[in-house]
């Protein structure tokens, strides 16, 4: 795949040129993804915008967002000598309240990398003795994966598989967000690859009620720059609508497949965010037709609840109230080494990536924050 | 973790019924599950995320793209994201 087009320097520098002439008074943007999060600030995006142009890092990062009961969760059913727990890399090192499952693999617990949902269900055929739990992470992304494989449990009567499902739903993070009165954002680029599943129609009710211009962007930089541009001249226009600067992979209608996957196996509910609270209709768990294979029921509830380590901000971070250098803990007790919140772990946490990209906080003196992750 | 790889699909095949394929990331190949992009033939670019292809990349987009990029790099358009 030819992507030289979305990595021109010459239609950059046009697209940037233009956000600047276009722009005439302040306005604060959020990057719903966190893996926008990191390309904005690798790439340096930030830093070629016009001054008065804010960019807040919103909460789609879900490794970030699951809930830390939910961790401890997991790591409980991997203490169990018939569980394989099988999750995606990015969940292995994020904290739950005490413990990691990196952790919980050195205490002796079968914790199991996977690439895909498919893999694990693999996992389950090919150790037929064992109850292989796939913890489930993920937006409307990796959901519709998680679903093929429940289908595919079902059809083929694999009975030692089951689902730990932390799946939860953007459009309805952005809702919430919007409806805190706290709320400053003006305008949104949405999570390409996660319209590229749901598509623009979600986006559509909440641009018209809260009045927001929202973007579909997508992930390189002349997608980044494009999406900001169009969200400013939108703004500069009084304009609220959602427009898709991602075209070559999303259709506004969305993958109907994967939304026929993802409906086929699951319901949306209430679901806890870490650091943020209970958002209505944002989580999925299975349907009552696919019990069997529902971790929860199989194996009964999760322990107690838990609270994050008092001095982290994740919640706000994860809300684009806070910005991560705003933290006491930022680069000093909370570094990728030592994370004291799961923004900081994840590869697309704000926290990480603020860290990553030396984007410390004015005035401190550690401008290094070391040679960990700073390479 | 919504990161996506875009990838050409080399060839298709079923496993038990489910729509696979080799997809070639740069040199690298990877079974892919296709199950959710119905129509995709050898030869396309399709965005690979956690195993399963997202959609199919349209490359009559890509092409629409480069096209006015080029006009208006070369003076003949004010610029497509102009209002």
């Amino acid at each position: 795949m030819n992507l030289a087009p979305f990595r021109d320097p010459a239609i950059a520098a046009r697209l940037i040129e233009e956000t600047h002439r276009v722009q005439s008074r302040p306005w604060v943007i959020m990057e719903t993804c966190g893996g926008q999060t990191h390309a904005i600030l690798r790439l340096g995006l930030d830093q070629l915008l016009p001054r008065g142009l804010e960019l807040v890092h919103g909460p789609g990062c879900p490794v970030c967002v699951t809930p830390a009961p939910l961790i401890d969760h997991a790591i409980a059913l991997a203490a169990r000598p018939e569980v394989i727990l099988a999750t995606f890399g990015d969940m292995m090192r994020v904290p739950g309240t005490a413990s990691t499952l990196f952790a919980a693999r050195a205490a002796g617990g079968d914790v199991r990398m996977v690439y895909s949902a498919l893999d694990a269900l693999e996992l389950a055929h090919t150790n037929p003795d064992r109850e292989v739990v796939f913890f489930a992470i993920g937006f409307e992304t990796t959901a519709p994966g998680s679903a093929q494989a429940v289908m595919r449990a079902r059809s083929q009567g694999v009975a030692n598989f089951s689902l730990l499902s932390a799946h939860v739903l953007v459009p309805a993070a952005i809702r919430y967000l919007l409806e805190d009165p706290g709320n400053r954002v003006q305008g949104y680029l949405a999570a390409g690859h996660a319209c590229a599943v749901l598509g623009g129609q979600p986006y559509e009710e909440l641009a018209a009620r809260f009045h927001v211009p929202i973007v579909i962007t997508g992930f390189e930089a002349i997608d980044l720059l494009r999406g900001i541009l169009r969200v400013v001249q939108m703004l500069e226009a009084g304009e609220a609508r959602v427009e898709n600067a991602y075209e070559r992979v999303v259709h506004h209608e969305g993958n109907l497949q994967a939304q026929d996957a993802i409906w086929n196996v699951f319901m949306s509910r209430g679901r806890e965010w870490r650091g943020i609270g209970l958002i209505p209709a944002s989580g999925l768990t299975l349907k009552p037709e696919y019990s069997a294979w529902n971790a929860q029921l199989k194996f009964g509830p999760p322990a107690e609840t838990s609270t994050e380590p008092g001095i982290c901000i994740s919640g706000l971070v994860l809300q684009g109230l806070k910005k991560p250098p705003e933290c006491p803990a930022f680069g000093r007790e909370c570094t990728p080494g030592h994370p004291l919140g799961a923004p900081m772990v994840s590869a697309e946490g704000a926290c990480a990536a603020y860290f990553s990209y030396q984007r410390m906080p004015e005035g401190r003196d550690d401008k290094s924050p070391g040679s960990e992750g700073a390479a | 973790m919504c990161i996506a790889a875009p990838g050409r699909v080399i060839r298709l095949f079923q496993r038990e019924g489910l729509e696979m394929g080799e997809v070639d990331f740069g040199g690298i190949a990877r079974e892919v599950c296709l199950a959710h992009v119905p129509g995709v033939r050898a030869g396309d670019h399709v965005m690979v995320h956690a195993g399963f292809a997202l959609e199919i990349i349209d490359e009559s987009e890509v092409a629409r793209f480069q096209q006015l990029w080029r006009e208006v790099l070369t003076g003949g358009r004010a610029g497509e994201e102009s209002p």
